[in-house]
């Protein structure tokens, strides 16, 4: 097992920066995701690490050894694909066991360790099959098992669920979160789908144009974004550009459109100097719709329904107030709000987030 | 009205293409010295004469080798040519590619005669090696064309996967790429022999004296007089261009198969 450190990476291809000036620390037994849009430089700081790419500047480090002169082949990583990359021509079983052949392991013993790999991952009937014969899902868990039965340093994994479908996807999240758990190897997963990214994360790396936006873990990251980038790619949110008038020590008083004066508290304000422009950051599900205003209700403000879309349990709303046009997604156990009624928005200080303008 | 002609003009296109090789094949079982119909009875007295004529003998074995050898030292060179015009970048790549593939779209005469002109302005004599190096040059490009139409169908990802693992680029080629390649191989290599086994226009230029290859042996035979042994010749030559790429063929389809790819 071993921790991976990234010391001022850069990599250019010719004038193209992919990857600039990052840093980051992922901790031994962590499961880390690199969560981007696509061409943030998440797959590319992936293959850097794995040695399929050399940084044009700086340094990775895994285990506490430099490892840019090290070739992937001597690395000692598992590394799964989107689209599994079994190999076609041979069985599930010397698939699994390719690792352990160029590793001096008895063949008792890889047998045995094959074995193993395939009960971990739920298949242990399919030894003998070819990988074409299998579902999608059972020859991703394949690959899971081929990269973790070399008992990896580090596990790479390359948005190894955006191939499958929906409902699987959900299933293999849980379960490769649970595999993870359970041999404890540090893990560096990347995706581009934020709802995987909350769900199995112990820290989350949000990058855009090569560069590192926040650090963190799942609720830190969703909760307390530190840029408009961050709020925007995670989750719906509604920003309101406005002004800071003051800093002190029960919070930021913000100043925006719509609501007025609203104090955030100082931890939903990290990010936050002192007076100037400031934005205020509200997600759509902290945004409470009612037919009547709240009593002594501060954070309220009038609001017309312009869209409804209706989604079950919830119900997502678009709402016109003034120039503005917001976005809530409420709970609902009856009937929700039809379009063109007059309503009014609520929320809690301590739900928003402030950052600099 | 109209398909039935068409379908008439393509039967006899077809008979004027395949009759004369149906014939070939009949009259090299024909007991009758004379080549004509009707057969007189069934024998194999002109594969025997085939078997016991020396010069026929030497000439096939001289092909089987030349044939070996162009399919071995094709294959060899258009499995790596490939490799580095599908996986590497490189400065005139292009230029690369269609300098390889141009023995295809030159006259072969035209490349016969420059190949021994320019041989000649070094100095080199004909010789085996020559006639060899000739029937490399003119097989290679199909043997690129088909290995590197396969090469960019195999994902890299999965020779990524391999060197993830712990494979050294050379294990690597060899336990995923090769094996995956090699239906390709195969058929480029049987490609090779098949061209080489068949030509007589290079051939002719770039033999040394007293060295014959079927086809200008044929030639040579043709010349005295029609010989029923040289429709035995045919037949084995048929029997060996196109049985050899279909047996294949059938070989590759079982493998497939199995694997479900």
């Amino acid at each position: 097992m071993g921790a991976v450190n990234l010391n001022n990476i850069v990599k250019r291809f010719g004038t193209f920066t992919a990857v600039e000036k990052t840093s980051m620390d992922i901790p031994e037994g962590s499961f880390t995701t690199l969560l981007g849009p696509s061409g943030c430089g998440k797959t590319t700081t992936l293959r850097m690490i794995a040695g399929l790419l050399d940084p044009t500047e700086g340094e990775i480090i895994i285990n506490g050894k430099r490892v840019n002169d090290v070739p992937i082949h001597k690395r000692n990583l598992g590394l799964v694909f989107q689209n599994y990359a079994l190999f076609p021509h041979k069985t599930v079983a010397e698939n699994v066991a390719f690792g352990l052949r160029y590793r001096n392991v008895a063949k008792s013993e890889i047998a045995r360790r094959v074995k193993e790999a395939l009960e971990l991952v739920q298949l242990p009937h399919l030894g003998n099959r070819y990988p074409k014969a299998l579902s999608g899902g059972q020859q991703q868990r394949i690959a899971l098992a081929r990269a973790i039965v070399i008992e990896p340093d580090v596990l790479l994994l390359d948005e190894p669920l955006s191939a499958l479908d929906a409902n699987l996807r959900e299933d293999m999240r849980v379960e490769l979160k649970n595999i993870q758990a359970r041999i404890g190897v540090t893990t560096v997963f990347v995706t581009h789908d934020q709802s995987e990214a909350l769900a199995m994360s112990d820290q989350i790396v949000v990058m855009s144009n090569g560069r590192v936006e926040q650090v963190g873990a799942p609720q830190e990251v969703y909760n307390t974004p530190a840029s408009e980038f961050v709020a925007r790619f995670l989750g719906a949110s509604n920003i309101l550009d406005g002004r800071c008038l003051s800093r002190g020590g029960e919070g930021a008083v913000l100043e925006v459109p719509v609501f007025g004066q609203i104090t955030v508290p100082s931890a939903k304000a990290p990010h936050l100097a002192g007076e100037g422009a400031a934005k205020l950051v509200i997600r759509a599900e902290k945004l409470l719709l009612r037919d009547s205003p709240p009593e002594g209700g501060a954070f309220s403000a009038p609001a017309t329904v312009e869209t409804v879309d209706y989604q079950g349990q919830s119900v997502r709303y678009f709402v016109r107030a003034g120039d503005m046009q917001l976005q809530a997604i409420n709970m609902i156990d009856d009937r929700p709000f039809p379009a063109g009624a007059q309503v009014h928005m609520t929320l809690r200080p301590q739900d928003c987030a402030a950052l600099p303008g | 009205m109209g398909w039935a002609a068409i379908r008439a003009y393509t039967i006899l296109v077809y008979l004027f293409m395949f009759l004369p090789v149906v014939v070939v094949v009949l009259l090299s079982f024909n007991q009758n010295q004379f080549g004509s119909f009707p057969m007189t009875g069934v024998s194999l007295r002109w594969f025997e004469a085939l078997w016991n004529n020396d010069a026929v003998m030497r000439a096939f074995r001289t092909s089987l080798v030349l044939g070996l050898l162009t399919a071995l030292i094709s294959t060899t060179l258009g499995v790596l040519a490939s490799l580095a015009l599908v996986r590497y970048t490189m400065r005139g790549k292009n230029l690369i590619t269609t300098i390889l593939i141009a023995p295809i779209l030159v006259p072969e005469v035209v490349l016969a005669v420059a190949l021994l002109l320019f041989l000649n302005w070094l100095g080199i004599g004909k010789s085996f090696a020559l006639l060899l190096a000739g029937h490399v040059i003119f097989t290679l490009p199909f043997v690129i064309l088909v290995v590197q139409a396969r090469l960019v169908s195999i994902r890299r990802d999965v020779e990524e996967a391999a060197l993830s693992l712990g494979a050294s680029p050379i294990q690597t080629f060899f336990s995923v790429t090769l094996p995956l390649l090699m239906p390709a191989v195969a058929a480029g290599a049987l490609f090779a022999f098949t061209i080489s086994f068949d030509d007589i226009t290079g051939t002719l230029f770039w033999k040394p004296g007293g060295v014959e290859t079927v086809p200008t042996q044929i030639f040579s035979m043709l010349r005295n007089s029609i010989s029923p042994e040289i429709n035995a010749l045919g037949t084995v030559m048929i029997v060996i261009t196109v049985g050899l790429p279909l047996l294949g063929a059938a070989i590759a389809r079982q493998i497939s198969i199995k694997r479900g790819i």
